[in-house]
């Protein structure tokens, strides 16, 4: 089990480089879960409030009449 | 020719929903592939002849450097295709695309550099290779200032599009540094022309870890594409009766 960790020797550059590639996998999977959450919370908020939804988007009312959103 | 599913993929409500349905066919694959891997590159793969157990640092370096590379590919694709048809799905992805390609940048930048002290010598060489990398990043952190400084989400669009596009020559560049100029970096061990320079046991754990990471990041580029969706149709009808 130590030879395993110790690498021939290379233990020092070896695990960094696993543990820094390791930790942008976690993080990258934890900030798209949590921004698209907060999107989610965040557009139930303005449903909510009563802000929009019912009504047709600005967007989708100026394409309508044919300009640009 | 029918180009219905062109349209579709211009339809916000259309994509959220897919890219929902989509996401658990690359997470999971992309979890087995990369677990597997790592045993395979960790345990099942032989020490090299001249680099001994320093050489499993490929396992790791080599698909963030891919991903990196692809990942602009990917994002400058979806700018273009925004550009052209003003399609305002594809600018969607392009932003979702920026974070993720720029991590991994960084994570290549620095397991190599974790490679070549022990190999090279040094952790860092102003090395054509290397350079080019580092340009790479700096695309990408060009790409995301300019984004937020602009406060109008099209102009961010159409302004970050340009500078994407402009920036694929870097692409080829850093793919054939190795060949045009001596470079200290080792030329590529799979992706070329003949047979990889690599026994079995050595390759597979490769090949499953750049496969793995490609889906990885489909995976990811999907839940922030959902997300990029929602903040940007914020004041969508379609979006009530999807959230309740």
């Amino acid at each position: 089990m130590n030879e395993f960790f110790s690498m021939g020797g290379y233990a020092l550059f070896l695990w960094p480089a696993y543990a820094v590639t390791l930790l942008a996998i976690v993080v990258n999977v934890y900030t798209a879960r949590r921004d698209l959450d907060r999107a989610r919370t965040e557009a139930r908020r303005r449903l909510a409030s009563g802000a929009t939804g019912d009504a047709p988007s600005v967007a989708a009312a100026a394409s309508a009449v044919g300009g640009q959103p | 020719m029918d180009w219905t599913w062109f349209h579709k993929f211009g339809s916000p409500p259309h994509v959220y929903r897919l890219a929902g349905l989509l996401t658990p066919w690359f997470a999971w694959p992309a979890a087995l592939l990369i677990l597997g891997a790592l045993y395979g590159g960790l345990v099942l793969a032989p020490p090299d002849y001249q680099q001994g157990d320093g050489f499993r640092i490929i396992y790791v370096h080599a698909p963030s450097a891919w991903l990196a590379v692809m990942i602009y590919a990917v994002m400058a694709t979806a700018a273009g295709v925004g550009l052209i048809w003003r399609m305002k799905v594809a600018h969607a992805v392009a932003a979702s695309c920026a974070g993720v390609g720029a991590w991994f940048t960084v994570v290549s930048l620095l397991t190599g550099m974790l490679w070549g002290k022990p190999m090279w010598g040094t952790y860092w060489v102003w090395d054509p290779r290397l350079t080019a990398q580092l340009i790479l990043l700096f695309l990408y952190l060009g790409f995301m200032g300019l984004r937020a400084s602009i406060d109008d989400v099209s102009r961010a669009d159409r302004a970050s599009a340009v500078l994407a596009l402009v920036g694929v020559v870097n692409l080829p560049i850093i793919r054939y540094s190795v060949e045009w100029w001596n470079s200290i970096h080792q030329a590529p061990s799979v992706m070329k022309m003949d047979r990889p320079s690599m026994p079995f046991d050595m390759l597979a754990p490769l090949l499953a870890m750049l496969l793995g990471f490609s889906l990885y990041f489909g995976a990811v580029l999907l839940i922030r594409l959902r997300a990029e969706i929602l903040r940007r149709e914020r004041n969508a009808s379609w979006i009530r009766e999807e959230l309740t």
